[in-house]
């Protein structure tokens, strides 16, 4: 419900951006760690969103550890049973995309694709209850969901684009590398009086093949972002409806459960496939 | 919505939670999965070879079957050629044996009649020869003992 949500009545607006702020610690010009008071600076850390990433990561390691340890072949129990399914979903997803062989791109698959879904699925518990929980227990902000924190996304694609460079370089070698981001997509004369030409078409192409790449990181956080920030904003206003949210609600939840799934499933999908283009050889 | 410190943090805890993931999750389970993979596509083939056998075991056993029936009735035929044969020359010992027997009975008998035949012929001549000097002692009348004497000596 909107309203008294911490500090006394609230109108729409003040009850949107209170559930669009962070928990927030910050390390200011004197040097001292401050809360909430952090804006325009980069030293801060979004504490609720860490926290519940790195608590959805550990539901994640712990849950599909517990199936690991116990995986038996003949006699598989019914969690191990649901977490093959999984398992075997992100491999054969990894199997069609990428044809070289690593021992990381499945695992990788399989995390971001586990923790996405958590973390996304935190959207479907009510705007409220989380915040007003901890407003109860005196803590002013609360996010639930971090894939709406842009830097969360950011943090999980830069990671990505690290690896989408390692890959290049592993597979093509250095050289692979920035032949990629010069000589394509228009081939520079090698001889004659196109010569003359050939180092503005090197500087066309890597503008233009550097672009491409920053396009990778950026698109693949962007859009999980938007998708998430955009589901969680529209919960936030069906709140402020009143009792009429109910039906909405469970209406919006209903499409949201698939954005869910499937935000999660593009992610890791194109994690594989940037990464299976970058191993490519020609 | 400022791009902070928490980007960081963030590639680190993904960077630690793959490593375990790659580490300690997905070859337990993969392994698991690929080693149930090899043992129900190695079962499947035992249970299609153990199929064949069976068929082969099935075909093998009629054929010794009919076989081994075959053989009985061969035996049996020839047991009952040997048991007629067995019977008829029976037979025809029996009938050899009681037509042997039935000569030399018979040959006996006559043997024995021509002897007591013999020797009644010589006791009556002697009785006649006896009778006959009796006779001829006490009254020789050989015209009234003439026919006596003749059909005495007729008879013998």
């Amino acid at each position: 419900m909107a309203a008294e949500s911490g500090h006394g009545p609230q109108t729409s607006g003040e009850y949107i951006s209170h559930h669009l702020q962070n928990l927030q610690v910050c390390k200011n010009e004197a040097g001292e760690w401050i809360w909430n008071d952090c804006a325009g600076n980069f030293m801060t850390i979004n504490v609720d969103s860490m926290f519940w990433s790195v608590l959805l990561g550990l539901i994640f390691v712990v849950l599909f550890r517990s199936a690991a340890k116990k995986s038996s072949v003949g006699k598989p129990t019914k969690w191990q049973a649901f977490v093959e399914i999984i398992v075997e979903f992100v491999d054969s997803s990894v199997k069609d995309t990428f044809h070289g062989s690593s021992r990381l791109i499945a695992p990788l698959g399989l995390t971001i694709f586990v923790w996405v879904f958590l973390m996304n699925l935190m959207d479907l518990i009510p705007v409220d209850w989380i915040p007003m929980a901890a407003s109860a227990a005196g803590i002013p902000y609360m996010k639930v969901v971090p894939t709406t924190d842009v830097n969360i996304t950011f943090g999980m694609s830069i990671a990505v684009f690290f690896l989408i460079i390692y890959y290049t370089i592993a597979n093509k070698g250095i050289m692979g590398f920035i032949g990629e981001l010069t000589m394509h997509p228009i081939a520079p004369p090698t001889k004659g009086v196109g010569l003359i030409a050939a180092p503005f078409i090197i500087a066309f192409n890597f503008i233009l093949e550097s672009v491409a790449l920053l396009a990778k990181p950026v698109s693949l956080s962007l859009r999980l972002f938007g998708n998430m920030f955009a589901g969680e904003l529209i919960f936030i206003l069906i709140a402020i409806l009143g009792i009429w949210q109910l039906p909405l609600h469970f209406g919006w939840a209903v499409f949201h459960v698939l954005i869910v799934t499937l935000q999660a499933f593009i992610f890791m999908m194109l994690t594989i496939v940037y990464l299976s283009l970058a191993s490519e050889t020609h | 919505m400022d791009i902070n410190w928490t980007l960081f943090g963030q590639t680190l805890a993904m960077i630690v939670f793959v490593w375990f993931c790659m580490k300690f999750i997905w070859p337990p389970i993969l392994n698991a999965i690929e080693e149930r993979q090899k043992q129900i596509e190695e079962g499947l083939a035992a249970a299609d070879l153990s199929q064949e056998k069976l068929a082969e075991a099935a075909t093998e056993a009629e054929g010794i079957v009919a076989e081994a029936r075959q053989q009985a009735t061969g035996i049996l035929d020839q047991a009952h050629a040997r048991a007629n044969e067995i019977v008829a020359d029976g037979k025809d010992a029996g009938v050899k044996e009681r037509e042997r027997q039935l000569a030399a009975a018979k040959a006996e008998i006559e043997q024995e009649a021509n002897k007591a035949r013999e020797e009644l012929r010589g006791q009556v001549s002697a009785i006649a020869i006896a009778s006959a000097e009796k006779i001829l002692n006490r009254e020789i009348d050989s015209k009234s003992h003439q026919d006596i004497l003749g059909k005495l000596a007729q008879e013998l």
